[in-house]
C-alpha cells in the first residue's frame, strides 16, 4: 500500500495549526483554569469533588495540602506514599506559580507571598468574584458548599468558569 | 457463512470478556472469606449493614445510604455535592474489580460510618450485596 503522505500532512498542519489557536484562545481567556490531565490525579482527587484545577493554588498550598491528607478538611484522603508523590509533582508543576512565574492565574492576586492557603474558596479574588452571589443561593440543595463549583458552573469539569 | 461467523466471535469474545470482569470480583470474595473463616456471605446482611444508622462514626453521615443513596440502582452524592455512580454492579459494572481501590474506599467509609474498619465478614456481605443488585 502506498501510503497518502500528501494528505496526512496536510492533516497534521491542520491539526497543529486548531491547536494552537484553541490553546491561544484559552491562555488569553481568563475564565479558563486548564483542567487536572493526570487520570491518577482525576481518579483521586476528584471522587469526592470535582478534581480542583492546579493553577488555582500556588505550590506551596498543595505540597502543604498533600502532606496532611489524613485530615483534609475533616475527611481522611490519605494515599500510600508512591501516589502522594506522584500527585504532588503534578499539583505543583501545574500550580498558579509554577515555574517561578507570579500567578499565571488572576485567581491568586492578593494572596501574600509566604501564604499557602487551602482553600480556593477563600481566596480574596475568588471572595470578591463571588459577592454578588445571594445567601439562599449557596444554601440552595444542590449547591450544599461552596466547593462545588460545577453546581453553578457547568463546564468546570472542562476548565470553563464563564457562565 | 463469513458474517456467521463474525457474530460467533463477537459474542464469545463478549462472554469471555464479562467472564474476566467477574474475576477479580470473585477473588475479593474469597480473600474476604477466608480472612473472616466465613461460610459463607448474605447478602440480607448486607443490605442491612447498608441501610443501618450508625453512631459511632460521624454525625454527619450516619450511614452508607447518606452517600449511596437509597436506591442502589440510582446515582449517590457525597456531601461536597458531587454525584457518585450508583453501586449495584448492574448498573455500574466496571465497579469492584479493582481490589486496592475496594480495599481503600472500604477504610475511608467504614471509617466515617461505623467509626472503625469493616470486618472481612462484613464487607463479603455487603459486596454480595451489591453485586447481586
Ligand atoms: C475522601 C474524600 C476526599 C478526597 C479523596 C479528596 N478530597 Fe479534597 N475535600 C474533601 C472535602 C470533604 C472537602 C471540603 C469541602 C467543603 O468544604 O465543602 C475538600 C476540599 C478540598 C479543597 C478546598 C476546596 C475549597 O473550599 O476551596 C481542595 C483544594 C481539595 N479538597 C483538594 C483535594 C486534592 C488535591 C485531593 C487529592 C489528593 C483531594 N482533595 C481528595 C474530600 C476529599
Ligand atoms: C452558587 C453558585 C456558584 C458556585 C457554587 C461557584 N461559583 Fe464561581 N461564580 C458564580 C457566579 C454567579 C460568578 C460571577 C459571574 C460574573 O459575575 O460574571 C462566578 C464567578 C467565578 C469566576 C470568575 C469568572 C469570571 O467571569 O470572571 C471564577 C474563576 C469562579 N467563579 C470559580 C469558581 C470555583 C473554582 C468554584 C468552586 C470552588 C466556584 N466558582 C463555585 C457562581 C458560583
Ligand atoms: C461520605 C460519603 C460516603 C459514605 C458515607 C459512604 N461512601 Fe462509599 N464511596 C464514596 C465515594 C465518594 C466513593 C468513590 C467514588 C466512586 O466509586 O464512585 C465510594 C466508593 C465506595 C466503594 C468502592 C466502589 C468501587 O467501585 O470499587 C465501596 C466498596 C464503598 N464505597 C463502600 C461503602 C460502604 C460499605 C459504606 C457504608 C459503611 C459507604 N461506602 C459509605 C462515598 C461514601
Amino acid at each position: 500500500m502506498r501510503i497518502p503522505y500528501r494528505p496526512l500532512a496536510i492533516g497534521l498542519v491542520t491539526l497543529a495549526f486548531s491547536a494552537l489557536v484553541l490553546a491561544r484562545a484559552q491562555a488569553g481567556d481568563r475564565h479558563f483554569f486548564a483542567p487536572v490531565a493526570d487520570p491518577v490525579v482525576k481518579e483521586e482527587c476528584g471522587s469526592c469533588h470535582l478534581a480542583f484545577a492546579p493553577s488555582m493554588l500556588p505550590a506551596r498550598s498543595w505540597q502543604r495540602m498533600m502532606g496532611e491528607l489524613d485530615n483534609h478538611f475533616g475527611d481522611n484522603a490519605s494515599l500510600d506514599a508512591a501516589t502522594a508523590e506522584k500527585i504532588t509533582s503534578y499539583l505543583v508543576a501545574n500550580a498558579g506559580d509554577a515555574g517561578g512565574q507570579r500567578y499565571s492565574s488572576k485567581l491568586l492576586k492578593g494572596v501574600a507571598a509566604g501564604a499557602a492557603p487551602q482553600r480556593i474558596t477563600e481566596l480574596p479574588k475568588w471572595v470578591s468574584e463571588h459577592r454578588k452571589v445571594p445567601d439562599w443561593e449557596w444554601r440552595h440543595k444542590e449547591v450544599r458548599t461552596k466547593a462545588n463549583c460545577v453546581a453553578c458552573h457547568t463546564a468546570a469539569e472542562q476548565g470553563s468558569y464563564d457562565e | 457463512m463469513k458474517n456467521m461467523l463474525v457474530v460467533t466471535s463477537g459474542i464469545v469474545a463478549m462472554i469471555l470478556s464479562t467472564a474476566t470482569l467477574a474475576g477479580p470480583r470473585e477473588d475479593l470474595l474469597a480473600q474476604y472469606a477466608a480472612a473472616a473463616k466465613a461460610t459463607g456471605f448474605s447478602a440480607a446482611r448486607g443490605q442491612a449493614l447498608h441501610t443501618q444508622s450508625f453512631s459511632g462514626g460521624k454525625p454527619d453521615t450516619p450511614s452508607c445510604t447518606t452517600c449511596h443513596g437509597k436506591d442502589t440502582r440510582g446515582a449517590g452524592r457525597a456531601l461536597t455535592g458531587k454525584t457518585i455512580e450508583p453501586v449495584a454492579a448492574s448498573v455500574t459494572p466496571t465497579r469492584y474489580t479493582d481490589p486496592a481501590k475496594v480495599e481503600k474506599w472500604f477504610k475511608r467509609n467504614c471509617a466515617e460510618v461505623l467509626g472503625r474498619e469493616c470486618t472481612p465478614q462484613e464487607k463479603g456481605d455487603w459486596l454480595t450485596f451489591v453485586i447481586g443488585q
